[in-house]
């Protein structure tokens, strides 16, 4: 390929902090703050050095319009540094680093900041339609009379909000949940209720080993809360005593009674930001930077909303074939952890002949992948699952994942809201 | 590159209206079409307006003018971006008052008495601050209109004096007395909004908008508020007689009459003339005159100019944008706060994370101590990384280390710095109590390596000692000065010495107080006795705000290191630190902190020689460090002590005092102290230098 190179040369996060009821320390901005100045401070050019900032965020916060151009100024990247924001729901933070990837691939871009962040603690509370199209008539009426008459139609419900996060996680086309479309996937694919917490059990307690080995040091930065005088240090969602017996007791969230989806083997609803630094070959060379990775390729796959989960495979199976690889191929696997049965039912996917031939048009299966490949640090169930920012943070870790283990090449792939599904290819470098 | 958008565009320009092309003159002017005169302030040879007698003279000649010709308006409004006028020119006031004051005030009077009774609307546009004259001029015209940044206030009670160009009745007169006197009497400053609901401002608007604002009053669209009902009521004697009694108690409080006798001065003035503007006006005159010849008016004016005379030390370019400070105890965490919110960018280094979270609360609540907006405060805050892991060591251009008082702790940290340190970036030490000398050789470039001593807390005490070691570099002790200058400090160069100059003078007279204590003295009757001098807190509870362990540190420091005979450290003392009750930052010292700042009250007389036990030993330590050449220059040392201590101002500083108590029986005074507590009080050899 005659393609510019892109490389993966840093990046951090801020630990993901698990929404315990009211809005969390940090607004999205704030968190993508956090964690953008240690890394930016420890890099050995100016911040304005950049040519680009791109921040996924899937809900904005009505005070911060553009995050992506508010945070670049707040972390004093001058004021000429253009910036811009991505939504694509639970893809949003790989899409910036796609995005990335494509620019500097390309040529027009050498070095941009490339991030995800979400404060799901302070999704909005939405006032219903009805009350909406009540306080615009009121405001429109002109006179007592009118008024008046404006403030006879308000009605108790208007008060009622809905929780605007609860509409964010409905799907609008199928009106399924999220929960719901894993709930699908468990049916079609045959994960029981064990097996799924057996997966969620080994998240938590993947991710505790990974904090007690100091494998997270360089890439979860401490966020400090100025009003509380309080440091948050690591992902606080993270339970590493979870057991069998704990997570058999709880109760389907989403289709009660006999569903198979708890709020034990679902994602956590968290607050986190992370960022990357992805760069060409001549902005390696120009500031002497150790890239992490390269950035081989990406791929995105559309499909029914209800079955969502499977986005992975629709997406990675593709990029990875294109590539000239195989399933043999992939050292190391992040996979978004939405739910356990939907990791666990991309797993059964493909292995199934069924599927494989029917869906993807292989002959044989696509094959197992090996567990121990697979989320080895935990993922979203342990971690927590900021929409916006997870698909940045797979990618960062994949990288970091990769170099600590010495592997070579490695897949970091989501699921999305909506019918869609991202992966993108990356290779160790030397 | 090419200049940014803002650049090219530049700050909004100033409406001058029709002042046409600048000429050498205090005055710009110039008369519109539409038949309004500007009259833009604009002092030759300095980039802020004063009030002298030459900008008088030129306003009364463009008066003459007016009367003759009366314009359909006047406008009249600084031409200087950095604000209005900041007040009369007080390097003219001694020879003012040598000259016969009451003449020249008797003449200012008259101009702007002048300007008040132009048949035309007369409108003063504010921007920035109109402050002591300023404001008085200000207040003799018809209209005030503020800028956004506009500020208004009489900050001569901080000069011993009150206000002398009408102040005293316009300001009364346009607001009422209550507010009027109080915002006299405290030297407050009055910002826009605040202004507005005072009835000081009539308009508040962004500088686009002055022309409109100008035309808008012209055509007669805008109406005065008045003082209202309240004001009446004040012109009862017996009224003003009970509202003065509240105001002295009231200033009592802050400032006992017999060390600050101006505001009393005004207060009588109001009560006894309150109803009469013309005996007010004579009045004024008159105590003007009187306080101007005043004793601690003369100091507190030289106090002015000692602050002047540091911060011309800290002129030039620091070339440091990026400061790392290391230890976020309560020392570092103010340093980095305070650096942060004057515009650095600041990292702030510590091992463990909950001293990091502490000091950003910190830094918090001086941002809203220091009233700074919302938008402002979370800029300082985002400037202010706390730094675990230390990557800002090896971008910073400086690097103030605020660790514990440990040698071998210091000596490891620097070792680390020195290997990540940019090499031409700056090392400080923060220490109070360790030799440099010792901390030098184990640094990496000694020469960039100096002492960088702030007071606690940061945010209120403004002197910085820049320490110099033998083999400082003078181009880093000359970037240490202009970074003081930049976060907006005093610098104060000293040399290497224990203490340095002012732990060395402060610290005679904290561990005096300690054995007055032993004696049986209480330490209310001690600190009662500082108080009475001047002191704004006494020795005891200064210990406390200190930190007891800081001062047993340095108190055992300068037993090891100094020649002269100190006293032994009071068990009292070490036993306070070994129990953690180490004063105002463990919530308790000496005294209980937890319900904030004591105030020591007490009816019992000390013994008689008690003031003269504490104050002494301090004078004569400042004249040791002169003759030791650790300082400068008498000044200076007045300067430091008064900036980092609190040190009776209206005594104008230790040496001056000595001076004017005079050298000589200061001298016999410490001989007899000497005779009767011990060799701790044998004075100096530098005395005799003296004269």
């Amino acid at each position: 390929m005659t393609e510019r190179p892109v490389y993966l040369v840093d990046g951090a996060r801020t630990p993901f902090l698990k929404a315990r009821g009211g809005p969390g320390p940090f607004t999205p901005i704030d968190l993508a703050v956090q964690c953008g100045r240690p890394l930016l401070t420890r890099q050995p050019f100016e911040r304005t050095a950049f040519d680009l900032v791109i921040l996924g965020c899937a809900n904005v916060i009505a005070d911060e319009m553009n995050p992506a151009r508010v945070a670049a100024l707040r972390l004093g990247m001058g004021e000429k540094m253009v910036a811009f924001t991505t939504q694509i729901n639970c893809g949003s933070g790989m899409q910036s680093i796609d995005t990335a990837f494509r620019y500097i691939r390309e040529g027009t871009h050498d070095l941009v900041l490339a991030g995800g962040a979400e404060a799901l603690s302070h999704a909005p509370l939405v006032l219903r339609q009805s009350a909406v199209e009540w306080f615009g008539e009121m405001n429109a009426a002109k006179g007592p009379v009118a008024q008046a008459r404006a403030m006879a139609g308000l009605r108790p419900e208007f008060f009622k909000p809905v929780i605007g996060l609860e509409r964010g996680l409905t799907d609008p086309v199928t009106t399924l949940n999220m929960g719901q479309t894993a709930e699908v996937l468990a049916h079609r694919f045959g994960i029981d209720r064990k097996t799924a917490d057996a997966y969620a059990m080994d998240s938590h307690h993947r991710l505790a080993h990974a904090q007690n080995e100091g494998w997270l040091n360089d890439e979860v930065m401490t966020a400090f809360d100025s009003d509380d005088g309080k440091a948050y240090d690591h992902d606080d969602g993270v339970r590493p005593d979870n057991n069998m017996e704990a997570l058999a007791k709880l109760s389907p969230a989403f289709e009660k009674p006999y569903g198979k989806v708890t709020p034990g083997n679902s994602s956590q609803i968290t607050d986190g930001a992370s960022w990357v630094i992805v760069a060409s070959e001549a902005a390696v060379e120009k500031h002497n930077l150790k890239p992490i990775a390269r950035i081989i390729d990406s791929e995105w796959a559309g499909l029914d909303p209800s079955v969502m989960g499977l986005g992975p495979v629709v997406s990675a199976t593709p990029l990875i074939q294109r590539n000239g690889l195989d399933l043999g191929g992939i050292d190391l696997w992040e996979l978004n952890e939405a739910f356990a049965a939907q990791v666990l039912s991309c797993v059964a996917a493909w292995n199934d002949p069924d599927f494989c031939r029917e869906v993807l048009g292989l002959d044989q299966p696509f094959g197992l992948i090996d567990r121990d490949r697979l989320n080895v640090d935990g993922g979203a169930i342990s971690l927590g699952h900021p929409v916006g920012t997870s698909g940045n943070r797979i990618v960062l870790h994949l990288a970091n994942a990769m170099k600590r283990r010495g592997d070579k090449t490695g897949v970091a792939t989501e699921c999305i809201g909506g019918g869609l599904g991202g992966a993108m290819l990356l290779e160790t470098i030397g | 590159m090419s200049k940014s958008v803002l650049e090219y565009l530049g700050e909004t320009k100033l409406e001058l209206g029709a002042v046409g092309a600048p000429v050498e003159s205090d005055w710009q002017s110039g008369i519109g079409e539409d038949g309004i005169a500007w009259l833009a302030l604009d002092r030759q040879g300095s980039s802020v307006n004063t009030i002298s007698q030459g900008v008088l003279r030129g306003l009364a000649d463009h008066l003459d003018t007016f009367e003759r010709d009366t314009p359909k308006a006047i406008v009249i409004r600084s031409a200087k971006k950095a604000g209005f006028a900041a007040g009369a020119d007080i390097s003219a006031f001694n020879e003012m008052s040598d000259k016969g004051a009451e003449d020249l005030l008797k003449q200012g009077h008259d101009v702007l008495d002048r300007l008040a009774s132009l048949d035309c609307p007369t409108i003063c546009v504010v921007h920035g601050a109109a402050l002591g004259a300023g404001f008085e001029l200000a207040l003799a015209c018809d209209w005030r209109i503020a800028i956004e940044d506009a500020s208004f206030g009489f900050p001569e009670v901080q000069l011993g004096l009150h206000p002398g160009l009408g102040g005293t009745f316009r300001l009364p007169a346009l607001i009422g007395p209550t507010e009027a006197i109080a915002l006299m009497l405290t030297g407050k400053t009055a910002h826009t909004d605040n202004a507005k609901e005072l009835g000081i401002a009539d308009v508040v608007c962004r500088e686009r908008h002055v022309k409109a604002a100008v035309d808008a009053i012209v055509a007669g669209q805008m109406k005065h508020e008045g003082a209202g009902l309240l004001a009446r009521a004040f012109t009862l004697s017996t009224a003003r007689a009970l509202a003065a009694r509240q105001m002295r108690a009231e200033t009592a409080k802050q400032a006992p009459a017999e060390h600050y006798p101006a505001p009393y001065a005004l207060i009588d003035l109001w009560e006894e003339h309150g109803d009469d503007a013309d005996e007010m006006q004579a009045g004024e005159i008159a105590s003007f005159a009187r306080l101007l010849k005043s004793e601690t008016s003369q100091n507190l004016r030289r106090v002015f100019f000692l602050r002047q005379g540091l911060r011309d030390n800290a002129k030039g370019d620091d070339g440091i944008s990026h400061v790392h400070v290391v230890g976020a105890g309560a020392m570092g965490a103010e340093i980095a706060a305070w650096t942060a919110l004057k515009g650095k960018t600041v990292t702030l280094g510590d091992v463990d994370n909950e001293p990091l979270a502490k000091a950003l609360k910190l830094a918090r609540k001086i941002c809203n101590d220091k009233h700074l907006s919302s938008a402002e405060s979370r800029d300082v805050l985002d400037r202010l990384m706390p730094d675990p892991k230390g990557y800002g060591i090896s971008i910073a251009d400086l690097v103030i280390e605020a660790a514990p008082e440990k040698p071998e702790l210091k000596s490891k940290i620097y070792a680390d710095l020195g290997e990540k340190m940019k090499p031409d970036a700056i090392l400080a030490t923060n220490t109070s109590s360790l030799p440099l000398s010792g901390l030098a050789d184990k640094t990496k470039a000694p020469q960039h390596f100096a002492g960088l001593h702030f007071f606690n807390p940061v945010s209120k005490l403004e002197l910085v000692e820049v320490v110099a070691h033998d083999s400082t570099s003078s181009a880093t002790l000359d970037r240490l000065s202009a970074f003081c200058g930049a976060i907006g400090r005093l610098p104060l160069r000293v040399q290497d010495y224990p203490g340095f100059l002012v732990n060395r003078a402060l610290t005679p007279y904290l561990l005096e107080a300690m054995v007055l204590m032993d004696e049986g003295v209480p330490k209310e009757v001690i600190d009662r006795a500082a108080i009475d001098f001047g002191m704004p807190m006494g020795p005891v509870a200064l210990a406390d705000q200190v930190g007891l362990d800081i001062c047993l540190h340095v108190a055992e420091s300068l037993r090891e290191h100094l020649d002269k005979p100190m006293l032994d450290v009071s068990d009292a003392l070490r036993k306070k630190v070994e129990e953690g009750h180490t004063g105002k930052k463990a919530g308790k010292g000496f005294y209980d902190w937890s319900d904030g700042t004591p105030h020591p009250e007490h009816d019992n007389e000390g013994p008689d020689d008690l003031t003269d036990r504490l104050i002494l030993p301090m004078l004569d330590a400042c004249v040791e460090c002169l003759r030791k050449d650790v300082a400068r220059s008498a000044d200076e040392v007045d300067g430091a002590m008064i900036f980092a201590t609190g040190f009776a101002p209206f005594r104008g500083g230790p040496m001056h005092y000595a001076k004017s108590r005079g050298n000589a029986e200061v001298t016999a005074k410490l001989l007899e102290l000497a005779e009767r507590h011990g060799p701790r009080f044998e004075p100096d050899a530098g005395w005799s230098r003296l004269g």
